[in-house]
């Protein structure tokens, strides 16, 4: 296993959002645990929006947790929260790994480095040029194909079934969520449950058959990767996410990868999704712009994704990361953590738990 | 016949073969094994026949279309361009 990036000789606190696991795991867990594989020993900092995030909890994991206003509350309160938090503990580098909150760490980049804080994240053009509502009108004409794709506001709008956009479908939220429609009807009752929690406009998009592949990246943010590892998903759950996968190497999907970021410009960590049709063609089906919760396959392969990405918020000189090892797999597996619940109340009661 | 996605597969000697280009892993017997490793070396079909009737004491007939559904199989998996 490669020593870069190592983490050791470095004196800094890191946080990290995304704490949540269970059935719908969020990245921050396995994130801070690839961290400390490289070595890290500053203190690892939680950055949480509900105090039934279950990483908090996690023995080892977390030396503070402190919980944030949502992103919806502003850049006051949100930078308000942050000054609370340094006169408790300094904090040297944010991970953000929520959609959610991305572009907020974006905007406020400036004001957390007057803070002492660095991020490692893409430009806000860069960030909404791979917003689900946009990407079918950017990347097409920079020939990197992306399924048709309607966006609809107006449940009027809903596809009828006829013409150009035939069921099935799929019918997705701006941040999260994704179903199959099989007819209108099913597509109306996911347009209202998609609404309800994450707003207009709903994304009807065609569906492309084929094998997925996903592809957790590192970007230069001037066109290139300094680490891409593509995996196939081996267990998928009733909710679509992937339990299980095995780290590939297909030639096809490195190129389709090198040329999306070549095109995006991207810096710092993204997800492709991408489904390789029959033919061996790559169709881009959504950019994440965070680590996904599987990013410890990155790791288990010998690319240390998060940990580079520590360095350049640094601003340290980057190398690209070694190959990634094919065949790498990773199972997730579901455990009980056990906490005194006090711990639950004083996050609750005092919006931050210190451990350590 | 085109063997070149066969050069790509990992075998082990237990029957467990892995796609690192898909990521779909396959199991074999000893036989599918072999069989697979001859492709690999690039060897005709002949002479898989012959090795397969030297190494098991059979007839080429009767390996003949035993060999022929193995192909259309590995051909299904896209493994084998016949």
């Amino acid at each position: 296993m490669s020593s870069y990036p190592s983490l050791a000789a470095y004196d800094i606190n890191i946080a990290v959002s995304g704490l949540k696991t269970g059935d719908n795991p969020q990245p921050g867990v396995p994130v801070i645990r690839s961290l400390k594989t490289a070595g890290f020993a500053g203190k690892s900092i939680a950055l949480v929006y509900d105090s039934m995030e279950s990483g908090i909890y996690v023995e080892d994991l977390v030396d503070a947790a402190f919980l944030l206003p949502y992103p919806s509350a502003g850049a006051d309160a949100f930078l308000n929260r942050i000054d609370q938090i340094l006169q408790i503990m300094r904090i040297d580098v944010i991970i953000p790994t929520l959609d959610a909150e991305i572009m907020q760490y974006i905007r406020l980049e400036k004001e957390l480095q007057k803070r002492g804080i660095k991020t490692f994240l893409p430009s806000e053009e860069c960030f909404l040029l791979r917003d689900k509502t946009k990407l079918a009108s950017y990347f097409p004409p920079m020939g990197i194909s992306v399924p048709d794709t309607l966006l609809v506001s107006d449940i009027d709008n809903i596809p009828s079934g006829g013409g150009d956009y035939e069921y099935p479908l799929m019918v997705k939220g701006r941040y999260y969520e994704a179903f199959k429609a099989y007819n209108a009807i099913e597509a109306q009752q996911y347009f209202h449950s998609i609404v309800e929690r994450w707003g207009l406009p709903i994304i009807f998009q065609k569906m492309v058959s084929g094998e997925e592949y996903n592809i957790v990246i590192v970007g230069d943010g001037e066109g290139g990767m300094l680490g891409m590892v593509a995996q196939k998903k081996l267990v998928i759950t009733d909710k679509g996410k992937g339990f299980g996968g095995v780290v590939v190497k297909n030639v096809a999907l490195e190129d389709f990868a090198r040329r999306t970021i070549d095109a995006l410009k991207w810096r710092g960590a993204c997800e492709l999704e991408v489904m390789m049709d029959s033919n061996g063609n790559c169709h881009l089906i959504e950019i994440n712009p965070r680590f996904p919760a599987w990013v410890r396959l990155a790791e288990g392969a010998g690319q240390n994704q998060p940990a580079l990405t520590v360095l350049g918020a640094l601003g340290e000189p980057l190398k690209s990361l070694p190959e990634a090892k094919t065949g790498t797999m990773f199972i997730r597996h579901a455990e009980d953590i056990i906490a005194d619940i006090s711990q639950m109340g004083n996050l609750t009661v005092q919006s931050q738990i210190i451990k350590r | 016949m085109n063997t070149e996605r066969i050069k790509n597969l990992a075998m082990n000697d237990n029957g467990f073969i892995f796609d690192p280009s898909s990521g779909y892993s396959y199991s074999a017997n000893e036989l599918g094994i072999y069989i697979l490793r001859l492709l690999n070396e690039g060897q005709s079909k002949e002479a898989i026949i012959a090795a397969i009737a030297t190494e098991y004491e059979a007839t080429p007939d009767n390996i003949s279309s035993d060999i022929d559904h193995y192909f259309l199989m590995l051909e299904s998996l896209d493994l084998l361009e016949l």
